[in-house]
Formats: structure tokens, C-alpha cells, sequence
């Protein structure tokens, strides 16, 4: 896309980056994925987490009720323009992408499919990062199809970061692999160690000199 | 003004050219969206940014037909959400069923999938006959193939499973003949339905209507034109009339909610009040 990198002046004090929003991509071996990866945040966890997880078209809110079960955090189903509040986990509605506006309120279409998915990570992702820019922590789990690795191209160019579920610990390894080999990542980690590097990812910040 | 802002600008300026030249108003759609699919257009393309569009879009008419066909997303199928049509039969028919005459508005029918599914429920209810259905969308070349009535057979099994499961009396296959790669919808289907050009965002009130259903249209506008096209669903209403909206779409943080009540809350079907409470 026609968009030069981000000079990375915003959002630093004293060296340090605050990240404000997470998105999460997941698909085959996703919702137990999920679970793992969010039963790590406490209910003071300060941004919005936004997750796509592909589902069948008919599902029904299945989902939501097993991830709120295992996490401290308000977790539903996305609405169209609500505005996004942190400490909330928001989940795409099955057969409905998930886009985020730049005045921070989410939108729903049912625009054709993306990477044979709707929801679609890469919409998530793309639209994501043009609302948080490098303020914004992509993260891929497991999954059988290509389908996230659009967004972490874009991600990585306009200065966010990037973290991807090792492949030998997902349940299908295509999805993970797909990001890795799409762009430099910051950090391939094993499945319960995304949680808790996210905790501390948001609460520290990160090192410019990490990046 | 960094080059995402920059972008934006170029964005906007755009759409406004496309207004301008062209008549057709895409400036109160959701931008995520639009920008997404803008962006595609620039890379198949190869062009180098939004601006150099524009030009492109100034002078080359042909280039506007493809970008018009980029921003109207015209995905749809028959028998979307069966629970829906399931709640038409049992919820809002029996209340149709005592009027003499019939008026339905299809607005953003797209290629013609829902309004054949309703023109099939009113068939087996008994109500084809003394209905007049309008089935409009702003974009020509999917009316045209809304007014043909083919759809492809892949789709088929799935349009099947769905009839099914919305209450269907019969068996599907009845309401099509079927070719080498396509089916073609019955003759006795079409007969009241009339298909027209109408734009939401820029047309004005539409009839006297019992019954209009607009579904996962106005997902794609913002707030302000979203309350537009309320407005305009209100005055085009009788009194009693019913408004069905897409599953994830709702009128309750509009400013006409007063108006309409729920029918049936969770497939989004309102019915206009009586008495206007807003006013
Ligand atoms: C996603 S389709 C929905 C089709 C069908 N109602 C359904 O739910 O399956 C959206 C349709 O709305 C039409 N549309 C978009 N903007 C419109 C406008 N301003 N006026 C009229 N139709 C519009 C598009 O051309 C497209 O055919």
C-alpha cells in the first residue's frame, strides 16, 4: 500500500512506546487458543482487544461464552459503531467482517471474503493499524490458512508490533508460519507466553531500542 | 499532516469528485471500508496514489464504471438468516394478511436473491397475488441481472438448505428451471415484482409501503446517513407498516427510534407506531 513508514514520534515519552489497542487473529485451534492467551489480562487491563476468529457462518454465540468464561475482561460480540473502550475483548461476528474506523468505533460488512474467511483477520488487521498506527500489537495464532499475513505486512510498515504463536505449539501451523514468513516479527512465542508478555508489553511499554 | 492524513485528504477529495462528476454520494459511507477497497483499485491499477486516480477518474469514464462496481458491494444470498424468514412467516404475515392490497419496498436488493425469497414466502402464504413488490438498488448492472432471475447453480444446495429451514412448504426446486451452470427463477415469481434505479443517499420518498426491508445496506453508512435514510423509511411507511433490517443492524440509536417498535427484536423487524412519539 502508498504509505511511506511512520516517523516514530507519537506515543513515545523517555524512549518508551504505550501500545493502546490489541488485535488477535486465530483460526483452526483458535477458541481453546484464545482462551489460553486471555485468561493472562486482569480486569484492569487498560485497551481493547479485538479478536477475529474464523467460524462457521451459523455459529452461534458459542464463542463469546467460553471465552468471557475464562477471562477476567468484558467479552462480546462486536457492534456495528460502537465505540471501542478498553479493557473490553471484542469478537467479530460470524460471516460479518470486522473493520476499525479512525474515530476508534467499529464497523461490520459483509463484503465478499477475504483469504476464503469472513471475518478476516487481514481486514481486521489493516483497518486496525490505520486507527492505532505503531500504537497497535498484532498478534496470529494458530490456524490452517494463510489469512493475517496482509495485516502484519502493513502493521510492520506503519511501526506497530508483532507477535506470532511459535508453530510448534499451535494446532495447525500455517497461519503463524504465513506471518512469519510475510514480514520480521518481534516476538515468536510459545502459547502461554502470549499472554503474559502482553500484560507486560502494555503495562511497561516498550523500548524504542527494542524495536 | 503525516501521509496516513494526507491519504484521508486525498480520500475525501475523491469521493467529493466522485459526487460531483459523477452524482453518485459515497462521502457518508463508512471510511474504513471504502478506504480498504479504494486502496485495491490503486494497486490493481498500479497507481501511485489517490490523486493520480482523481485524474483518472476526471477524465476516464470507464474508469468510474469499475470503481462504482469497487464501492457497491453487492454480496447477498437467498433466504439470508432462514430464522429471519421463519419470523416473517409467523410474526408479520398474519398481520399483512388482513390487508386488501400490498405494497413492499426492497431498497439495496442487490442482484435479487432476497426479493425472489419473499416473493417464494408470499407465494406459499397466499399474498403473491394482491401484492405490488419495488425492488430498487443505486447500481444498474446488478438490477439487470436482478431483473434476469439466474442465479448460479453452485449456490444452489445452500439456497436449498436455507429455503428449508425458513419454513419452505415446498419442494425448491419448483421455483426454477435448471440449465447446464445456472437456474433460472420461475416466470410466476417476477410477475409483480418491478425493478428500478433508487439511491438512498441522494432519492426521496418511495410510495405508500406495508413493508420495507433493507438489509445489510446500512451497515455501509455512517451515523448522519443512517438517520437520512430512516427518515426517508418513515415518510415512505403507513401507519402500522413494518421495516426488516440486516441481523447486525438496528434502529435503536438513530433519532427516529421512537418511531418504530419492536416486532421481532432479534430478527430486527420494527413496525411503525401509530402515533408518531418523537413528535
Ligand atoms: C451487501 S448488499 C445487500 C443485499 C441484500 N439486501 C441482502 O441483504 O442480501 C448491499 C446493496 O446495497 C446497495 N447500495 C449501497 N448503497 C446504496 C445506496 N446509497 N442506495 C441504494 N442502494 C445502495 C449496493 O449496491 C448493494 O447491492
Amino acid at each position: 500500500m502508498h504509505v511511506c513508514p511512520l516517523r516514530q514520534s507519537m506515543n513515545k515519552k523517555n524512549g518508551v512506546k504505550k501500545f493502546k489497542a490489541v488485535v488477535v487473529g486465530a483460526s483452526a485451534g483458535g477458541i481453546k487458543a484464545l482462551g489460553t492467551v486471555l485468561s493472562a489480562f486482569s480486569a484492569d487491563f487498560p485497551v481493547p482487544i479485538l479478536v477475529v476468529q474464523h467460524l462457521h457462518p451459523n455459529s452461534d454465540s458459542y464463542l463469546i461464552h467460553m471465552l468471557a468464561s475464562q477471562c477476567a475482561l468484558t467479552v462480546k460480540q462486536a457492534d456495528e459503531k460502537e465505540a471501542i473502550e478498553a479493557g473490553t475483548v471484542y469478537v467479530a461476528p460470524p460471516n460479518y467482517h470486522l473493520l476499525v474506523e479512525e474515530d476508534f468505533t467499529l464497523s461490520l460488512t459483509v463484503d465478499p471474503r477475504v483469504n476464503f474467511s469472513r471475518p478476516s483477520v487481514d481486514v481486521l488487521f489493516e483497518t486496525a493499524v490505520y486507527a492505532y498506527r505503531e500504537a497497535l500489537i498484532g498478534v496470529v495464532l494458530t490456524g490452517a490458512n494463510g489469512d493475517g499475513s496482509q495485516g502484519v505486512k502493513l502493521i510492520r510498515k506503519l511501526g506497530g508490533y508483532i507477535v506470532v504463536q511459535d508453530p510448534a505449539t499451535a494446532e495447525a501451523e500455517a497461519m503463524p508460519r504465513a506471518a512469519i514468513a510475510a514480514v520480521r516479527v518481534d516476538r515468536i512465542l510459545a502459547l502461554e507466553q502470549i499472554g503474559p508478555h502482553l500484560v507486560q508489553l502494555i503495562n511497561r511499554g516498550c523500548q524504542i531500542t527494542d524495536i | 499532516m503525516d501521509d496516513i492524513e494526507t491519504q484521508n485528504l486525498e480520500l475525501q477529495l475523491l469521493l467529493q469528485a466522485v459526487y460531483l462528476k459523477y452524482g453518485y454520494d459515497f462521502r457518508n459511507y463508512a471510511k474504513a471500508s471504502i478506504k480498504r477497497r479504494i486502496l485495491h483499485r490503486l494497486t490493481a491499477e498500479k497507481l501511485p496514489n489517490i490523486s493520480a486516480m482523481q485524474h483518472l477518474l476526471l477524465y476516464d469514464e470507464g474508469f468510474f464504471g469499475r470503481l462504482l462496481l469497487d464501492l457497491s458491494i453487492n454480496v447477498t444470498e437467498m433466504f439470508r438468516d432462514p430464522n429471519f424468514y421463519l419470523a416473517i412467516r409467523q410474526h408479520v404475515i398474519p398481520q399483512l394478511r388482513e390487508l386488501p392490497y400490498l405494497k413492499i419496498w426492497h431498497a439495496g436488493c442487490s442482484t435479487g436473491e432476497e426479493v425472489y425469497s419473499m416473493a417464494i414466502v408470499l407465494k406459499e402464504e397466499g399474498l403473491y397475488d394482491r401484492t405490488q413488490i419495488y425492488a430498487t438498488d443505486m447500481n444498474e448492472v446488478v438490477l439487470r441481472q436482478a431483473r434476469e432471475g439466474i442465479f448460479a447453480i453452485s449456490h444452489l444446495k445452500q439456497y436449498t438448505a436455507n429455503y428449508q429451514k425458513a419454513g419452505g412448504q415446498e419442494s425448491f426446486s419448483n421455483y426454477y428451471s435448471a440449465h447446464y451452470d445456472h437456474v433460472v427463477m420461475d416466470k410466476s415469481l417476477k410477475k409483480r415484482i418491478l425493478f428500478s434505479d433508487h439511491n438512498l443517499a441522494t432519492d426521496g420518498v418511495f410510495g405508500e409501503m406495508n413493508l420495507i426491508m433493507c438489509r445489510n445496506v446500512l451497515i455501509y453508512f455512517d451515523r448522519d446517513l443512517q438517520n437520512r435514510v430512516f427518515n426517508l423509511f418513515r415518510e415512505s411507511l403507513c401507519d402500522n407498516g413494518f421495516l426488516c433490517l440486516g441481523s447486525k443492524e438496528s434502529v435503536r440509536l438513530s433519532t427516529h427510534s421512537g418511531v418504530f417498535a419492536d416486532v421481532v427484536k432479534e430478527e430486527k423487524i420494527y413496525q411503525k407506531r401509530l402515533h408518531d412519539l418523537s413528535c
